[in-house]
């Protein structure tokens, strides 16, 4: 099977509002498939239609070969699920976690230990397991979900924002874990996220998703090809005046303001730098700085969107689990 | 096979739950003791009903206000759940929505029971006459009470959104049910009136203190129906709320 994952014309709407429209994805055997997108991009939504959590309003998709309406059990048997939100029951142990998951999805008796160990071992929680949930570190319960996700093999894990409101570091440590499940398990994995350098360090490939549909899926590599050349960013306060002067005096196609400077993407970015500064002079433009750089995955988006992806913090939990995380940290 | 294993495990959680809250257990003990030592003693005033004490002919209607309140408050672990992403591990895995509703139902009649459990004890302690073969007449009467019950807690709560508006409903639910099923005082005789006879008689409970004031009380009282009917009205309820909680269930996300 080279298709793990099929979706056709998968559509939700809530009470009229489209949030996925007519999706039509394939993702394949044994890829990281990153689904990139600000939020309310459609990203969960889609996400909760494949995990069967959600029925779509029309259309539908094929996970590991099972329909997601009509076959919703064996779907359910293939998947493994890291949720956004913690989903861990927080009086009971690491290790009476990962039983209880396991009975739910029918592991052997004999294969629970020997997994649950194994598993323990992979996110690093060994030495706690024993301990009631509640002394776990945000990370830790992250650690802890993942490793839940991959007790019962599943074809497909699908992973929804697994960084979220994580420190930098722990965020390190589980990209780690992503890769080395990619190297050394028979799995696929499904992986959203509105952070720019996760998508890129993890996919192999990525969709971007914006107002329910892509609008652009790639490679990471290609993607940031398609937008040839090099990014000049120079900061002024005069953003505005500088972006139509350049337009006129510069044969440049298309300006972005970013914050207090204008972003354009040329062909030669070291040539061209020193004439950029000339016009600015003659304008009577201050510069503040200027940079030269390489096309990110963020300037991809901005390209096919239009918009930069909306800077966030970590605080969007809902009810008592963002206050419990807040307190956590 | 998968299905009775599910039910298993998630019994065990509500149980393994239950048990690490030693508040809980605590003061399941206080309120039941009010009751029988305080409300018991003070209203003895109010004379004797038949050869029974006051307090000995409120003792089972304790041990049913005991199971109709814990039961009740067990609704609380849904919403509990859901705010706290638990429910989501559950309704994603791969058994039946009735199966985890039985799971869970059965976990928390087990919490329900074992405070039913420690209010039987108190009443040794309080010098009402008990014997072993009551109690294991008693526990299989309190298991068929607490199964309506605590499906009634579970389907209110799997619509509730806040754990405020659980609590408003449940009292709501429970003083009704409590008052009007002859926990406290008779509901029949020539000086009850009319309507509160009446109304007793769709009281599931009604039906569930009677049956353990017979086990419990023996002789010296005077059944409202025979035992084998209270059962069967209670065993009916059972049924159909374990329906409508599994339809509950499957509804929600």
């Amino acid at each position: 099977m080279d298709n793990v994952i099929q979706t056709s014309a998968l559509t939700r709407q809530f009470n009229g509002l489209v949030a996925v429209d007519k999706l039509d994805i394939t993702v394949r055997d044994r890829e990281v498939f990153g689904l990139l997108g600000p939020n309310g991009a459609g990203k969960t939504t889609t996400i909760s239609m494949l995990c069967t959590i959600l029925k779509p309003t029309s259309g539908t998709a094929k996970v590991n070969g099972f329909d997601i309406v009509k076959q919703a059990t064996h779907v359910r048997k293939s998947i493994g699920i890291v949720f956004q939100d913690p989903s861990v029951d927080d009086r009971l142990t690491g290790r009476e976690n990962l039983y209880m998951h396991a009975n739910l999805y029918g592991v052997p008796q004999s294969e629970q230990k020997p997994r649950i160990d194994k598993v323990l071992k992979l996110v690093e929680l060994e030495d706690r397991a024993d301990s009631i949930l509640r002394t776990y570190s945000g990370g830790m319960r992250r650690r802890l979900e993942i490793a839940r996700g991959l007790i019962h093999y599943p074809k497909v894990l699908f992973l929804d924002e697994p960084t979220l409101g994580l420190d930098p570091q722990t965020r390190e440590h589980i990209w780690t874990y992503i890769k080395e499940l990619r190297e050394t398990q028979d799995i696929t994995m499904v992986l959203t996220t509105h952070y720019m350098e996760e998508a890129d360090k993890l996919s192999d490939r990525i969709a971007i998703m914006d107002y329910g549909k892509i609008v652009a899926l790639d490679t990471p590599d290609e993607l940031k090809g398609t937008l040839e050349g090099d990014v000049i960013a120079v900061k002024t306060k005069d953003a505005d005046r500088f972006a139509s002067v350049l337009k006129e005096r510069i044969a440049v196609k298309k300006t972005r303001i970013v914050d207090d400077s204008v972003e354009i993407t040329v062909q030669d970015g070291k040539a061209l730098l020193p004439r950029i500064v000339d016009v600015a002079t003659q304008n009577g433009i201050y510069v503040d700085s200027v940079s030269l750089r390489e096309p990110n995955l963020e300037d991809v988006f901005l390209h096919y969107t239009g918009r930069a992806i909306r800077a966030e913090s970590g605080d969007e939990l809902h009810g008592m689990s963002a206050i419990r995380r807040r307190a956590i940290r | 096979m998968t299905e009775i294993r599910g039910i298993y495990t998630l019994w065990l959680r509500e149980v393994k739950r239950y048990l690490r809250d030693r508040t809980r257990i605590v003061s399941s003990f206080f309120q039941p003791l009010l009751w029988l030592v305080i409300f018991g003693s003070g209203m003895r005033v109010s004379g004797t009903i038949g050869s029974l004490s006051y307090q000995q002919y409120i003792f089972p209607g304790i041990i049913g206000q005991t199971l109709l309140f814990t039961s009740m408050f067990m609704g609380i672990s849904v919403i509990w759940d859901r705010e706290f992403g638990f429910l989501k591990e559950i309704l994603v895995a791969p058994i039946s929505r009735f199966s985890i509703f039985l799971g869970k139902m059965l976990g928390d009649s087990t919490d329900a029971v074992i405070q039913g459990i420690i209010v039987f004890c108190l009443g040794l302690l309080l010098g009402i006459p008990l014997s072993v073969i009551e109690f294991f007449e008693v526990l299989p009467l309190m298991l068929l009470i607490t199964f309506g019950l605590v499906s009634i807690g579970l389907t209110i709560a799997s619509f509730m959104e806040s754990l405020e508006s659980f609590g408003v409903i449940q009292s709501f639910i429970n003083l009704p049910l409590f008052f009007l099923s002859g926990a406290l005082f008779p509901i029949r005789g020539e000086q009850v009136p009319n309507w509160l006879q009446i109304v007793s008689n769709f009281n599931p409970l009604t039906y569930g203190v009677d049956a353990l004031r017979t086990v419990v009380l023996g002789a010296a009282w005077q059944p409202l129906y025979p035992l084998y009917f209270d059962v069967a009205v209670v065993c009916c309820f059972d049924v159909l709320m374990i329906a409508l909680g599994t339809l509950a269930f499957s509804r929600s996300k």
